[in-house]
């Protein structure tokens, strides 16, 4: 049996389930922080970090933190909105992320973000890295130039006896996600599709298609990302 | 009291820029009264003839002529706006980024598919032409940029909204809907 | 060699949580990782390849090339430069016709750089297959080449005496020195193995070893200072059917080099200490993570393991106390400075990469296998040992009142007798440089901490080593004030993060470099007042990343604006309110060469 707690977000009294992490809990309460990396029903990874929020002072990725009874969190402040418009621009610097070309525009989470930030210019500079387009696999194309490495993919696709499909490779600034050559021939298109719905950006994307729903119909072509929490 | 003026440019653009600024439908009549434009394309004044308020800049900077012309810019311009996605990060002309400067000219005057009359396999190099530059920038990681109106192109409500408040003074509006990056 | 690989993954009972050691002993025994190795070791753990290739990729150590017979690699830190590296690297590059980063074609030599190997007292130094070469010279080189070219293997290279202390020993056989300087509780050499084991814990109960170690207030040492009694309690109060005691010894911390001296004349203190933690929390089976930089140390330290075994010290009924079962093995890593970090070290000993964790859990209720585990630094364990022998009183006695005990440090760099020295908490710096015979005149700078700690000038050189003043993991290196401080040092340190930034978190990935671009600016003539700022500003997005390595990444660039402001007021251009650092020559450098062309700047 579970049990209610409380605890508070930007002073506001905040009830949820013990062991629910702040990003889950915050939702039940009508409050969105934001968040890249994340997906729910999968075991939260805190890489991108935009989800950062102050847990009695001190920075914690609000995907991976559970609530606790008492727990004061700080999470719509200056200070913090300010490091996840950073955080947001820095992606957007070190890719190379041409939105007027690309598929995902208009539904992909990092774009929404920018857009929800207001970021009209990155405050670093580009770095228009060299990277591939891997299209060797039958169902699915991996841009990796459009990458953010949030591990969604690594995290949620697994195949039925649980073996990873995707995996990272290397480090630090090399890197980069790694198809496995066997397992990912084995693609179902259900997998697949799984595969391209759940990346933020549009390094996934299925063959043959894209560009399915015409601007102005798109996800945050009129709202931005976290409305849909916020009008709870 | 004289009204403020107007330049704009389009460098390594494709001009869908200054055709969204001329989207502006009937309020470009408005714009008209509210502004005088000096170096511009849409009035083919070539040099600057007097100090500018604001410039408006479509296209990021591929060739040595774009960063003479945007330095020009700068040196008549109080205000200048980065307008659009090439403006702001380079744009499509910013995808030959990954590619050795080398490789593009072989491809576009040898070895390209669309290559016919070269026999004498020459890369065009007449000290006329401009200098390409290793990369294609952002205008901004050349000169100061005041201002940035993204979107390819940014939409027409966009820039009416920044060129009003620009010229009036007044707080700059950016409703959801129109600041978008395609 | 199918063969030879099938035996490796046996050995290992193809068990996939040892993936680390199976390709340490590929790579040992080919040089590299062989694509068909990949397949087979895949195949036989039942994982993916991809999951190989993300543990192999990860580590400096593991290659997917071959390395050649004679792998070499340099030290490339800060003091191995200040040490003539220069000279040194160059005459291996000129000896060997190659440059680094590259193999020669007949397969014999790869020159590679590699971070501090733990010799900073020493420098400059390399590894050779493993073998540690020490206080390299151009003359020496010139000998190490001949030797590789005559085919003498490597064991047989050392041409000058062994090295100081248990160096010397048949199962080590290296000219490294410990260079003990100073000694106190820990080096102490009044010392009887297996003393505590056998005279004090067959008296005490679980919960009164830890009071204990409470009573003493001792607080780990690896730097973040948490205190030790605290973390066993936990440890003993978390239900788990296994229990994990590890002991830390990545020590990557440029400058760092005191545990590798624990490790070669103190390891039965060690062992003992993790016995006896082991006692304290109910756990079965201790690991030692010991860096890549120590394999040297392999045979010496596994055959005093089996000496313990056969005294009882490890094993079954420990010390005779029924139903005490311990035992230790030894985890090599492969070269990634953040299985420092207690969770990634978990991560690499299980055989995967070394990312950080979240936390919470904690390793203390969710570690090693998810069992809870302790996980402590080298010195901490031995520090344990005389805290249950002499009493927790006696303890207190040493450093101050917020900072219990001892503490190693490795001093480097810029001063007349660079080693180990055993201090109590409480020394100024003031006192330190005096202790290792350097005029406070001629220096510009200490780096207290490493990389990821402070650089502190003169007008700070009264504080003191302690957890409330200057906290520490014991790592300083004297900077003279020949050295250019943003070139020599604060460049290397942040180039130094961004490769050893294991990428997870975006920020540790893309602040730290970002930050050295813009550094580079400042260096290159091009800055501006404004740029400056934005080092500090961006310094601040650094904080919330998940590990200590991503949060101190920028403390290179962040202590040294601080505290030496100055030097970069120096480089930017105080009549330019903006410079993008644009270089219009430059840019059209490739264009034109391509085109053949003159360029007209004009």
């Amino acid at each position: 049996m579970s049990t209610l707690i409380k605890f508070k977000i930007d002073g506001v009294e905040c009830m949820a389930e013990t062991g629910a992490y702040v990003v889950e809990a915050a939702v039940e309460n009508g409050i969105f922080i934001p968040t890249l990396c994340n997906i729910k029903g999968v075991k939260p990874r805190g890489s991108c970090r935009v989800c950062t929020v102050l847990v009695n002072g001190r920075p914690m990725s609000a995907c991976t933190t559970p609530v606790a009874s008492g727990m004061e969190v700080e999470n719509n402040i200056a200070e913090l909105n300010d490091i996840r418009k950073a955080i947001i621009e820095a992606l957007f610097v070190e890719g190379n992320h041409f939105c007027p070309s690309c598929e995902k525009s208009g539904n992909c989470e990092l774009q929404a973000l920018a857009y929800r930030f207001q970021m009209m210019v990155p405050r670093f500079p580009f770095d228009f890295p060299v990277r591939d387009i891997d299209a060797s696999n039958p169902k699915i194309i991996k841009d990796h130039n459009r990458c953010i490495l949030c591990k969604r993919c690594i995290r949620a696709i697994k195949t039925e006896d649980g073996k990873s499909v995707f995996a990272f490779k290397k480090r630090g600034r090399q890197l980069e996600i790694n198809v496995d050559p066997d397992l990912g021939e084995l693609f179902t298109d259900e997998l697949a599709a799984k595969a391209a719905e759940i990346c933020p950006v549009g390094a996934i994307l299925l063959r043959e298609k894209g560009y399915e729903i015409p601007i102005g119909q798109r996800k945050f072509d009129k709202e931005p990302i976290g409305s849909d929490i916020e009008k709870k | 009291m004289s009204k403020p003026i107007v330049a704009t440019t389009s460098l390594a653009g494709c001009f869908g820029c200054h055709m969204s600024i001329l989207d502006i439908d009937e309020r470009i009549l408005d714009l008209i009264e509210l502004v005088e434009f000096n170096k511009s394309p849409i009035d083919d004044i070539k040099e600057f003839t007097k100090m500018c308020d604001i410039g408006l800049i479509e296209g990021g900077c591929c060739n040595s002529e774009n960063i003479h012309v945007l330095k020009d810019f700068r040196k008549n311009c109080k205000i200048l706006v980065s307008l659009g996605e090439c403006a702001i990060m380079g744009g499509l002309p910013a995808l030959r980024n990954g590619i050795p400067i080398k490789e593009c000219l072989e491809e576009a005057y040898l070895n390209g598919p669309s290559v016919r009359e070269n026999k004498k396999r020459i890369i065009p190099n007449d000290d006329e032409l401009p200098m390409l530059l290793d990369k294609v920038y952002p205008c901004h990681e050349i000169v100061k940029i005041d201002y940035y109106l993204p979107g390819c192109p940014p939409s027409a409500e966009l820039i009416w909204n920044a060129l009003v408040a620009l010229v009036t003074g007044d707080e700059m509006k950016l409703p959801y809907e129109v600041v978008k990056f395609d | 060699m199918a063969t030879n690989v099938q035996n490796i993954i046996e050995k290992y009972n193809k068990d996939k949580t040892r993936l680390m050691d199976i390709l340490i002993d590929v790579q040992s025994e080919y040089g590299y990782i062989p694509k068909e190795a990949i397949g087979q070791i895949a195949n036989n753990l039942d994982i993916s390849h991809v999951d190989v290739e993300q543990t192999l990729s990860f580590y400096h150590f593991f290659s997917e090339k071959p390395t050649g017979k004679y792998a070499i690699y340099l030290n490339d830190s800060v003091v191995a430069n200040m040490m003539g590296r220069q000279k040194v690297k160059e005459t291996f590059e000129k000896e060997a016709g190659i440059k680094f980063g590259e193999v020669s074609p007949d397969g014999q030599i790869g020159l590679f750089d590699t971070a501090c190997i733990g010799m900073n007292d020493q420098e400059p130094a390399a590894l050779i297959n493993g073998r540690v070469f020490t206080n390299l010279t151009p003359f020496r080189v010139k000998e190490i080449i001949r030797d590789i070219k005559g085919g003498t293997v490597v064991e047989d290279m050392f041409t000058a005496a062994y090295g100081d202390g248990e160096n010397r020993n048949e199962l080590i056989k290296s000219t490294v020195q410990n260079n003990i300087r100073k000694k106190g509780p820990i080096l102490d050499d009044d010392y009887t193995p297996g003393i505590v084991i056998w005279k004090k814990l067959p008296e005490m109960t679980p919960e009164q070893v830890i009071d204990e170690v409470k009573k003493s207030h001792i607080r780990g040492r690896g730097g973040a200072g948490f205190p030790t009694g605290l973390k066993w309690e936990f440890c003993r109060k978390t239900k788990g059917d296994k229990k994990y005691i590890f002991c830390n010894a990545d020590e990557g911390e440029p400058g760092t080099f005191k545990d590798r001296v624990i490790l070669t004349e103190r390891p039965k203190l060690l062992f003992e200490g993790m016995v006896i933690a082991g006692y304290a929390v109910g756990a079965t089976e201790g690991i030692v993570y010991v860096r890549h930089e120590y394999t040297y140390l392999k045979n010496y330290l596994e055959n005093l393991l089996q000496g313990a075994r056969d005294r009882n010290l490890l094993g079954k009924d420990i010390g005779g106390i029924k139903g005490f079962d311990f035992d230790i093995r030894i985890q090599f890593g492969a070269g990634a400075y953040v299985c420092g970090e207690e969770s990634a070290l978990i991560e690499s000993a299980e055989g995967k990469r070394g990312e950080p964790r979240d936390r919470p859990p904690f390793p203390v209720e969710k570690g090693y296998l998810d069992k809870p585990t302790v996980v402590n630094n080298v010195e901490t364990l031995c520090s344990v040992v005389k805290i249950l022998l002499n009493g927790p009183e006696w303890y207190l006695k040493f450093g101050t009142k917020d900072s219990a005990g001892s503490k190693l440090l490795s001093i480097s760099g810029d001063c007349k007798y660079p080693g180990v020295y055993e201090v109590e908490w409480g020394f100024a710096v003031t006192d330190i440089l005096e202790m290792v015979g350097t005029d406070i005149e001629d220096v510009q700078a200490v780096q207290v901490g490493g990389p990821s700690g402070s650089l502190i000038g003169k007008d700070e050189f009264a504080r003191t080593l302690c957890f409330s003043d200057l906290a520490t993991g014991g790592s300083l290196i004297i900077i003279g004030k020949q050295r250019d401080i943003l070139n020599d040092i604060v460049l290397n340190f942040t180039d130094f993060f961004i490769d050893e930034s294991c990428g997870s978190c975006s920020t540790c990935r893309n602040i730290t470099h970002l930050m050295k671009v813009k550094l580079e600016k400042i260096l290159d003539a091009r800055g501006v007042e404004n740029d400056i700022n934005d080092l500090v500003e961006w310094g601040k997005i650094l904080k919330v990343s998940r590990c200590g390595l991503g949060q101190t990444a920028g403390n290179p660039i962040l202590t040294s604006i601080k505290n030496f402001r100055y030097l970069y007021e120096e480089k930017i251009q105080k009549d330019k309110e903006y410079d993008s650092g644009f270089d219009l020559a430059e840019s059209v450098k490739d264009s034109c060469e391509a085109v053949g062309r003159i360029p007209n700047l004009n």
